[in-house]
């Protein structure tokens, strides 16, 4: 008989947190989004409203905007800078593992103080960006102050005049997109690295029988078989960056979020709704469900499209 | 012909690997500097005093230069302490020194330190560090070994439900988490930030994965000599899983050091601060002090850095490994 239970009394101390601290939270987030909820207790029930309320509120669709902006910029150039490091790492021998931890430094650093570190680099006097900028020639730029979009920066130096949906994310937003790519990279590069290390080498012997170029057999070979890899840092990286809150919670601002609000990601949103001066829990729960839907179809989306790319 | 290829790999490498550390090494020398360095636009990368001295009653002291008219020259006479003592002396301009040699500021260290109660912090953080890590530990090799090693209703179900809560992110809960602990009583409180960590699935599934692989003989074996079951995890399983335990220890205490929104929205008090959000708060009260804010940054990732050197072949394989499928 104790045969029997024993074994649900090694699983129970963890599935007693589990169930408490995160099915419950996530089955109560629904709950919450449905009522008038504040910090100090329960209110009346008020149906979809929170989310009726999200299709005109602006500020959610510019965080969106914001963090499809982010997502759109950084997980392409994660993958591709990775893989280009990872294809490198690979290509040589002494010295693999010495590059390798140098890389990966920064993903073990908190996001609290890389964040600090970056936005001083950015200060527009003393940081060294623009300090390397004017070393080598270049104007100095405004970084994390500057709420004009890339695009019209950029052709804007040619006087091209862009309408403002083609604007692209502020240079500020841009700026936090660079941090994001580079901490990224160092979690990236060793799953890449395995992934190139799994190709069996007799593939590349084959090809270079029948007389391939090196650039051949990276297309040809490597990247249809590394699109596992692929499709899973993809998804990662996808993941992640939909939760982007440290970076623009301490290099923007304020107030965080600026300027002009070009800042300000999804999950800010979500924090500054529930703790910051409305503390409407209630709404910032509908928002934080959206969010969820998002990342799960993305998800889902990503699966789907490994299932027909399979090697 | 290889070799030459070779040397532009190394290149190239070398350049990649300047750029991902080239943010620490200026934070790490810039905390060297005096803030007048830093305001006056010394950006570079080697820690540097420039001043101008002068010879004034028999001592040397800090002058700053105000005007120069042929010869002569009006300076401010400064004191140690950086107040002036005499204004618009005029005095010939070639006994007053142009200083500049490099020198490194320790006192930013610990004027950071003292600026705001970073011992507390880092006692926190180590305490509520060690505290998940004890309980992940315990709770995750109880669940491992029955996942692994035993068969009971439901155990898949189980699974599925582990898994699922793992792909929930955790802006998604944060909010009804504080609703619940709310309700517990428990905001602002050590229990908030260490009880709800203390089972951690990535955790359980390293660790079922390598209690798979002991062989069952060795059980059967132990079965034989009346060992019971509970006393196999201990005296079979843990010792033969100590590299995996470690690794898991070492991603469970990089977790807990770095957590931040958590530790943000579920305690209000300073005494409760952990050493991120006592960074933070740092960073928003004394923007302008960017020598301090550099040697704050520097000391809180020095001791996870020296954590990553120590164990960065096991979190580099695990990582690794989490890639590859199948």
């Amino acid at each position: 008989m104790f045969k029997k239970i024993s074994p649900y009394l090694y699983i129970l101390p963890a599935l007693i947190i589990i169930v408490i601290f995160r099915f419950i939270p996530i089955v109560l987030s629904f709950i919450i989004s449905f009522f008038e909820w504040n910090i100090n207790g329960v209110g009346q029930f008020i149906g979809i409203s929170n989310y009726t309320k999200l299709i005109s509120d602006p500020e959610f669709w510019q965080s969106l905007l914001n963090t499809f902006y982010l997502v759109i910029f950084v997980v392409p150039s994660a993958i591709i800078i990775s893989l280009f490091f990872a294809v490198l790492l690979n290509n040589v021998e002494k010295f693999r593992g010495f590059f390798r931890t140098i890389y990966y430094i920064p993903a073990v650093t908190s996001l609290v103080a890389v964040s600090i570190v970056w936005k001083i680099i950015f200060n527009q006097q003393s940081g060294l960006a623009n300090f390397l900028l004017e070393k080598f020639g270049f104007h100095p730029l405004g970084w994390l102050a500057e709420s004009r979009g890339i695009m019209e920066l950029f052709l804007g130096n040619f006087g091209i005049d862009v309408p403002s949906w083609l604007a692209g994310p502020s240079l500020a937003l841009f700026s936090i997109i660079l941090v994001t790519v580079w901490r990224s990279l160092g979690y990236n590069t060793i799953i890449y690295l395995a992934g190139l290390q799994n190709i069996p080498k007799v593939y590349y012997e084959a090809s270079e029988i029948d007389g391939a170029s090196k650039t051949r057999q990276f297309f040809g070979i490597t990247l249809p078989l590394i699109s596992p890899t692929t499709f899973y840092v993809l998804m990662m990286t996808t993941i992640t960056t939909f939760q982007v809150f440290s970076q623009v919670y301490l290099m923007t601002g304020p107030p965080i979020g600026g300027p002009l609000g070009t800042t300000k990601v999804i999950v800010y949103y979500i924090y500054d709704k529930g703790f910051g001066e409305s503390q409407n829990l209630s709404y910032a729960s509908a928002i934080a469900l959206v969010l969820f839907v998002i990342i799960l179809s993305f998800t889902l989306i990503q699966k789907k499209l490994e299932k027909k790319v399979h090697y | 012909m290889k070799s030459l290829s070779q040397i532009f790999i190394y290149t190239i490498l070398i350049l990649c690997g300047i750029s991902m550390v080239i943010p620490f090494l200026w934070m790490a020398t810039t905390a060297f500097k005096t803030q007048t360095e830093v305001n006056r636009g010394n950006v570079g990368f080697i820690p540097m005093d420039q001043y101008s001295e002068y010879n004034y009653k028999g001592e040397l002291h800090h002058v700053k230069l105000i005007k120069v008219i042929g010869d002569s020259c009006f300076i401010h006479v400064f004191n140690e302490k950086n107040q002036i003592i005499r204004e618009y002396a005029k005095v010939p301009t070639n006994e007053v020194k142009q200083i500049k040699k490099i020198a490194f500021h320790w006192e930013n260290f610990k004027k950071a330190f003292q600026k705001v109660p970073f011992a507390k912090y880092f006692f926190n953080t180590i305490f509520v560090s060690i505290s998940v890590l004890i309980g992940v530990l315990i709770t995750s090799s109880l669940a491992a070994y029955a996942f692994a090693r035993m068969e009971f209703f439901g155990k898949n179900t189980i699974f599925y439900l582990f898994i699922s809560m793992m792909m929930v992110p955790q802006p998604i809960y944060l909010i009804p988490s504080y609703v619940l602990l709310n309700n517990l009583g428990w905001i602002d409180t050590y229990q908030a930030l260490i009880v709800p960590w203390i089972a951690n699935i990535f955790t359980i599934f390293l660790l079922r994965q390598h209690f798979k692989t002991i062989p069952q003989e060795l059980f059967d074996a132990a079965a034989i000599d009346g060992c019971s079951r509970f006393r196999m995890l201990w005296q079979i399983v843990i010792p033969l899983s100590k590299p995996v335990i470690s690794t898991a220890a070492v991603f469970s205490v990089i977790g807990s050091w770095n957590s931040f929104m958590w530790p943000l929205v579920m305690t209000n008090s300073e005494s409760l601060r952990v050493l991120q959000v006592g960074l933070s708060y740092f960073s928003q009260e004394s923007s302008s002090q960017t020598t301090l804010l550099m040697a704050a940054s520097t000391f809180s990732i020095l001791p996870l850095i020296i954590l990553f050197l120590f164990a960065q072949k096991k979190i580099i394989a695990s990582v690794a490994s989490s890639g590859l499928k199948g």
